[in-house]
């Protein structure tokens, strides 16, 4: 038997039940295929054209024209300084988040302290704090320190909200090495340290993935923080600057589509470099 | 040696049980074990900027402040107005509604697509690989992108009435709540329907087999082993959309900036236009209170339905 399907005959013999044809779900698949194309098919093509044509073409037909004017426009607004203030933010808290969440991790798998369980249970109540609860004491902080307006605050700040979903995913992968490892380990007179780095590290590594995608994610598209304790130009990261560009020049869609799409041009980029590790990496948040 | 093994064994297994100190390095019981001092940086760090501030806040709700110079002391003043202030309740109600409306359309969608794209056709990965593209950008850039395809001159209303009607979708409470629950659709789904798409993979295929030897359909087996198996992603994927619902806020602030009056305000935006935009930091801080009580007990129920707390080694879900 063969089954046939709706992007062309395949044909593959028949195992199991769950490979016949299955026409509603191809129509779903196609219908949602379209929801996310469509729009994104939108953003591309009025970014190319200017806004005369676009106006009266409106948003769906084929382009008739090409430039690279809104782009060089979105360009000129300090898009330039906002990458590289975001992609020191995004690095700065990977790198924090790196530093701190794996011993904590590796402590709530293999200590007995009841210090270090009464940590993992704040860290499951962290999850839930929404971080606009806290938005306004961290503003207050961030004003008796004289840390406002400064990249240094949106750093510490993204690096702190990340870190109770990383150790909950990290631990969950540290769970996973048994402790006949750790005791030939002992056995061999390994020491905790060395048990850290030479056992639990190298064998975690999916979970360190996931964690790093989800830290850098989380940074890199941050808005609140930015928002509420940046306030000069040259502090902007990208996000706020397409809010800002957007406050400027609303009514303006070409030129707010280029701008949109340079925004999320290098995050597209390293999907399409690396789909595969940060596909399996999101997955990794829903446990294996 | 032999005996050290042996007494490890014996102690091994037992995971929270049991709380002993153990000397760094001395024990070898199950292996040596780290001390407490591992969780400190982390601990220290998230205390400061996660913890403190909800004290902080409890705090700043008697003080009056904008911004600028030292909180003066205004006693119960901002809880009595919050006590008389109908915007507070009705902006729980608008939170409530995305979050409810978010999860009824984000589970089922994001549960079928991703136990069919569960299946290994090439062309279901291109179709996945498409899926995803939302999930990448930021809120701000699918808001903004949104704002403009919807704008009511220039976007697809003024060319698609017979879907628009006049257009003037954020004139409208309930088209302004459905953009709102769209977008978030749209930019959330890919992530629901990854959870899942791993969760239904990681099903043993023989539990499908013997169904469909005992002649049940494809529907039935949807859900009698589909859904009960993905049970504990259900779980991670709800949480992750109730704490979205609580925290929705870019794509008001760009979207709707609450509007039409205040029928898309929900409590985090009200906080947030209370504290920046009216510069009334005390009864921000009543508000914000607010939200963290609603947070604590969601997350509290969310963690005992789900058993985190449990610190099981097949903790699944998160």
């Amino acid at each position: 038997m063969a089954t046939k399907h709706e992007t062309g005959a395949v044909k593959i013999p028949k195992r199991r039940s769950l490979e016949r044809p299955n026409w509603a779900a191809g129509v779903l698949s196609t219908l949602w295929l379209l929801v996310v194309v469509v729009p994104l098919y939108i953003m591309v093509k009025a970014s190319i054209e200017d806004k005369p044509h676009y106006s009266e073409e409106g948003p769906l037909s084929l382009p008739t024209m090409f430039t690279l004017d809104n782009y060089t426009n979105a360009l000129d607004q300090g898009f330039l300084q906002a990458f590289i203030n975001t992609a020191i933010v995004t690095v700065s808290v990977v790198a924090i988040v790196l530093i701190v969440v794996p011993p904590l991790a590796f402590a709530i798998v293999r200590s007995r302290s009841k210090f270090v369980n009464g940590v993992f249970q704040i860290m499951l109540l962290g999850i839930a704090i929404p971080v606009q609860a806290i938005i306004v004491p961290l503003f207050f902080m961030i004003r008796s320190v004289g840390l406002y307006d400064n990249l240094i605050s949106v750093i510490v700040a993204s690096a702190a909200f990340s870190i109770p979903m990383c150790t909950i995913v990290l631990t969950a992968s540290m769970r996973q090495i048994t402790n006949e490892l750790y005791e030939a380990m002992s056995v061999d007179g390994a020491s905790v340290v060395r048990i850290f780095f030479q056992l639990t590290l190298p064998m975690s590594k999916s979970g360190l993935a996931t964690v790093i995608i989800y830290s850098a994610m989380g940074a890199w598209n941050n808005f609140m923080f930015p928002l509420i304790l940046t306030q000069s130009d040259s502090n902007r990261v990208l996000t706020l600057n397409l809010y800002q560009y957007q406050s400027q020049f609303g009514i303006d869609i070409p030129g707010m589509m280029a701008a949109v799409i340079l925004s999320v041009l290098p995050i597209l980029v390293v999907y399409f470099i690396g789909r595969r590790s940060l596909v399996d990496g999101m997955m990794g948040m829903g446990g294996k | 040696m032999a005996t050290k093994r042996n007494s490890s064994e014996m102690q091994t297994g037992n995971a929270e049980g049991q709380v002993r100190r153990p000397k760094k390095g001395a024990s070898f019981v199950g292996g040596a074990r780290p001390s407490g001092l591992w969780a400190v940086p982390a601990a220290v760090f998230f205390f400061i900027f996660g913890i403190l501030p909800l004290f902080i806040v409890v705090g700043l709700s008697f003080f009056k402040w904008n911004g600028l110079g030292t909180p003066q002391f205004a006693g119960g003043q901002y809880w009595a107005q919050f006590i008389h202030d109908p915007k507070v309740m009705k902006s729980v109600g608008v939170t409530l509604t995305l979050t409810i409306l978010g999860i009824v359309t984000q589970t089922p969608l994001s549960l079928l697509l991703g136990a069919w794209a569960a299946g290994r056709q090439r062309y279901r990965a291109v179709y996945t690989a498409i899926y995803f593209i939302p999930y990448l950008l930021s809120g701000t850039a699918i808001a903004v992108a949104w704002r403009a395809m919807l704008d009511p001159n220039f976007g697809m209303p003024s060319k698609m009435r017979w879907l628009f009607g006049d257009g003037n979708i954020f004139g409208n409470a309930s088209s302004a709540i459905a953009v709102l629950v769209f977008v978030s659709l749209w930019q959330f789904t890919p992530f629901h329907a990854l959870l899942y798409q791993g969760a239904v993979r990681a099903i043993p295929k023989t539990l499908y087999e013997a169904a469909s030897i005992d002649g049940a359909g494809r529907i039935r087996q949807f859900f009698c082993i589909t859904i009960p198996q993905v049970r504990n992603t259900l779980i991670t994927s709800l949480l992750f959309q109730v704490v979205g619902g609580l925290t929705a806020f870019d794509a008001i602030l760009v979207l709707t900036k609450g509007g039409p009056g205040t029928d898309t305000q929900n409590t985090a935006y009200y906080m947030y236009s209370t504290a920046f935009k009216a510069y009334n930091y005390g009864y921000s801080s009543v508000i914000a209170v607010v939200l963290i009580v609603i947070a604590t007990i969601l997350s509290l129920v969310m963690v005992k339905v789900s058993g985190y707390d449990k610190m099981r080694s097949e903790l699944e879900g998160i």
